[in-house]
């Protein structure tokens, strides 16, 4: 039996290490001399403030999304996927492949051409590390930490040489073709007088993370491979005895999560930049790390955690733009959010799972024992 | 090539190995006593920047290399709290010390100097210089040792010959100590290290706290020998080249040398690629320099060349009783 109530494990325990993690933040505010209430004050009004600012968080969102669901369905394998931030690389390359050399009648089509592409590299790049884990047995922690490496060397590689246009100094992609580009939120939301989310870069991908996450639930909940997968983390040796194929797991569980890793390549390549850059996934692989610890590797709870981190991301550019505070305090807020959610999670459920056992004796009563006995 | 370049070649592999080194030895303390550690990137980082501040501040490079160690140490007790006291998951746990390392860093960084996440040029008595060692001068014109000795032998910073003492010292810890055996031990079966009655969380504290140490000297030896201060992002994934270097020597000492030797002579051609021009003949593109590290692990670990079995109870935390 549990010994804590459910909701004290899914929102409790997240909330408990988030405050912490921001009350040592805000320590951190304060050592180096500013004052940490005035700081989540700009971080709001920055990124939840205005339509602009929602337009960044939720661009932002889109992004965590994709990649918190990504080491979600793996840790739901037990597998650790640390591989996002390469797999995202590839995907961008699947997707500037598509829109550089098809020429599409619509956007919808391209979108969905760039996600298939997005979705294929992405996996292609994860199945690889699977395979050698489910076969050869080298760990995939490892394994994928080394594909992240060889990706950005691959894709340096390939934008300063064979995907660079003539001409060009830069080490990026030219421009993609104009049937390619995707509708942002202020071309969707605003009206003739009402200019909404201005030059914010949040766009219709937004609608196709959660898409996914709804997409990802079922999956997971309400299939026979969400089962498998499932079963499979839980203990390897009684999925075996149910006659579920280990390597298959292994691999089809990677190939999703690389497949929805690279999908954010949709957002941030065919969104925003329209063209593939160097850097381009920024980090965002591994902040579905922390998002998908906090999310607790649930679609509904990676979805949150994502609008959060996007928050912090969008709050973080902000109070680097008004205080002396630099953007890397975001990055302290994400290692506190994986190290309390993630690493020092008992230090956080031990105490709490001691107080709700002590309430529960307080509540029922010892039986009391009989002569026999 | 002739010798002259040759040896320069060399002596910059030397160099640049040596971070590498210090780095992968520190893994393999930790990973021997059953402590994954993908952090040393984290702590390599955090005492790159703290020995260079503290040695800008105090113009002296040995009291910034204490304050390194004392940095990468404060990491390594994270870690070992999160992964042996809680019994959390140690990978998640390094990722979170990675990312502590690197924002933390900038933020103090420009805090403390406003140079927009760096610390000043440091000089003088605050870098490990090179040290000419005896006769260099008067046996350079013997031919062939002479320029050996002088070139590739001579003339490097005391933690370079630090981390070639090293190598040697962890053999004999390892393989013909107590506290070696023992900490091969909880590596492979800590169960029966705790039924000899020696502690497995003593154990696991002291290597990790081992591994603090020794990624400290990495880091300052990163700011204030290789480079002369601190700079965003310098470790520049040293760690996790070390991680790799650490798995293609199979987790034993000398092979670590030969392995980071390797990766820096990798890094070395990379920066020269006008060399592999000349000898080979035609050009390798340098991205394929940079990946041939994480390619040559990932062939490694697949077992494709020779297999690579990590220390069986890596990874796992220690529960003392059911």
């Amino acid at each position: 039996m549990d010994v804590m109530p459910k909701w004290a494990d899914v929102v409790l325990i997240p909330l408990i290490s988030l405050l912490l993690a921001a009350a040592l933040s805000a320590v951190v505010i304060l050592a180096i001399g500013e004052n940490p209430w005035n700081a989540l004050k700009i971080m709001v009004e920055g990124s939840l403030g205005s339509t602009y600012g929602w337009g960044y968080t939720l661009y932002y969102a889109t992004n965590f999304i994709f990649t918190g669901l990504a080491v979600a369905i793996a840790f739901h394998a037990r597998m650790f996927n640390i591989g996002g931030e390469g797999q995202a690389v590839l995907g961008g390359l699947g997707v500037a492949l598509v829109c550089l050399y098809i020429p599409f009648p619509h956007w919808s089509l391209a979108l969905v051409a760039a996600s298939v592409g997005a979705a294929i590299f992405g996996a292609g790049w994860a199945i690889i590390p699977a395979y050698l884990q489910a076969k050869r047995g080298s760990h995939i922690v490892i394994t994928t930490i080394m594909f992240n490496f060889i990706a950005a060397a691959l894709l340096n590689y390939l934008l300063v040489g064979a995907l660079k246009p003539a001409g060009s100094m830069e080490p990026a992609t030219g421009k993609f073709l104009p049937g390619t580009h995707l509708p942002s939120f202020q071309e969707m939301f605003s009206t003739a007088d009402t200019v909404l989310f201005r030059g914010a870069p949040a766009n219709v991908s937004f609608f196709v993370a959660i898409a996914a996450c709804v997409v990802i639930w079922a999956l997971i909940w309400r299939t026979r491979l969400g089962y498998e997968i499932r079963a499979f983390g839980h203990s390897e040796s009684a999925a075996k005895y149910a006659g579920i194929s280990p390597t298959k797991i292994i691999v089809i569980s990677m190939s999703i999560s690389g497949a929805l890793a690279g999908m954010m390549a949709i957002n941030n390549v065919m969104g925003e930049a329209e063209r593939l850059v160097l850097n381009a996934v920024e980090g965002a692989g591994f902040i579905g790390i922390a998002v998908a610890l906090m999310g607790r590797s649930h679609p509904f709870g990676v979805f949150l955690a994502a609008i959060l981190f996007g928050f912090l991301y969008q709050g973080g550019a902000e109070l680097a733009l008004w205080t002396s505070i630099p953007r890397e305090l975001i990055v302290v807020i994400q290692a506190l959010v994986i190290l309390f959610t993630g690493a020092l999670d008992n230090m956080v459920r031990m105490p709490l799972e001691r107080f709700f056992l002590a309430r529960r004796r307080a509540a029922k009563p010892k039986p009391k024992l009989t002569p026999a006995e | 090539m002739d010798l002259l370049t040759l040896l320069q070649l060399l002596d910059s592999a030397v160099r640049l190995a040596t971070p590498l080194l210090l780095a992968c030895i520190a893994g393999l303390y930790s990973e021997r006593a059953g402590i994954f550690d993908i952090g040393l990137e984290g702590k390599m980082l955090a005492a790159a920047f703290l020995s260079a501040a503290v040695a800008y501040t105090t113009g002296n490079v040995w009291i910034g290399l204490l304050a390194g160690i004392g940095a990468s140490l404060l990491l390594s007790a994270i870690h070992g709290i999160a992964s042996i006291t809680f019994r959390g998951n140690q990978l998640i746990s390094g990722v979170a010390i990675n990312f502590l390392a690197a924002g933390l860093t900038v933020v103090i960084a420009q805090s403390w100097f406003a140079q927009g996440g760096r610390t000043p040029q440091l000089a003088g008595a605050a870098r490990f210089n090179p040290i000419t060692l005896p006769f260099a001068d008067a046996l350079r014109d013997v031919p062939v040792i002479g320029p050996i000795y002088y070139e590739l032998i001579s003339g490097h910073t005391a933690l370079v010959y630090v981390a070639l003492v090293i190598v040697p010292l962890t053999w004999w810890i390892l393989y013909a100590t107590r506290f070696g055996l023992r900490l091969r031990a909880v590596g492979e079966n800590p169960a029966a290290v705790d039924t000899a009655g020696v502690s497995v969380v003593g154990l696991r504290f002291a290597a990790v706290g081992i591994c603090g140490v020794l990624c400290g000297i990495a880091g300052a030896y990163l700011a204030t020998a290789l480079q002369a201060g601190f700079t965003k992002d310098m470790s520049a994934g040293r760690g996790y080249i070390a991680l790799a270097a650490l798995i293609f020597a199979k987790w034993k000492p000398w092979p670590c040398l030969w392995a980071t030797l390797l990766f820096g002579l990798l890094q070395a051609l990379a920066l020269r690629p006008d060399l592999i021009q000349r000898t080979l003949g035609f050009s390798v593109q340098t991205q394929l320099l940079d990946a041939l590290p994480y390619i040559l692990t990932v062939v490694i670990l697949a077992g494709f060349v020779g297999k690579a079995i990590p220390p069986r109870a890596g990874g796992e935390p220690y529960v003392k009783e059911r």
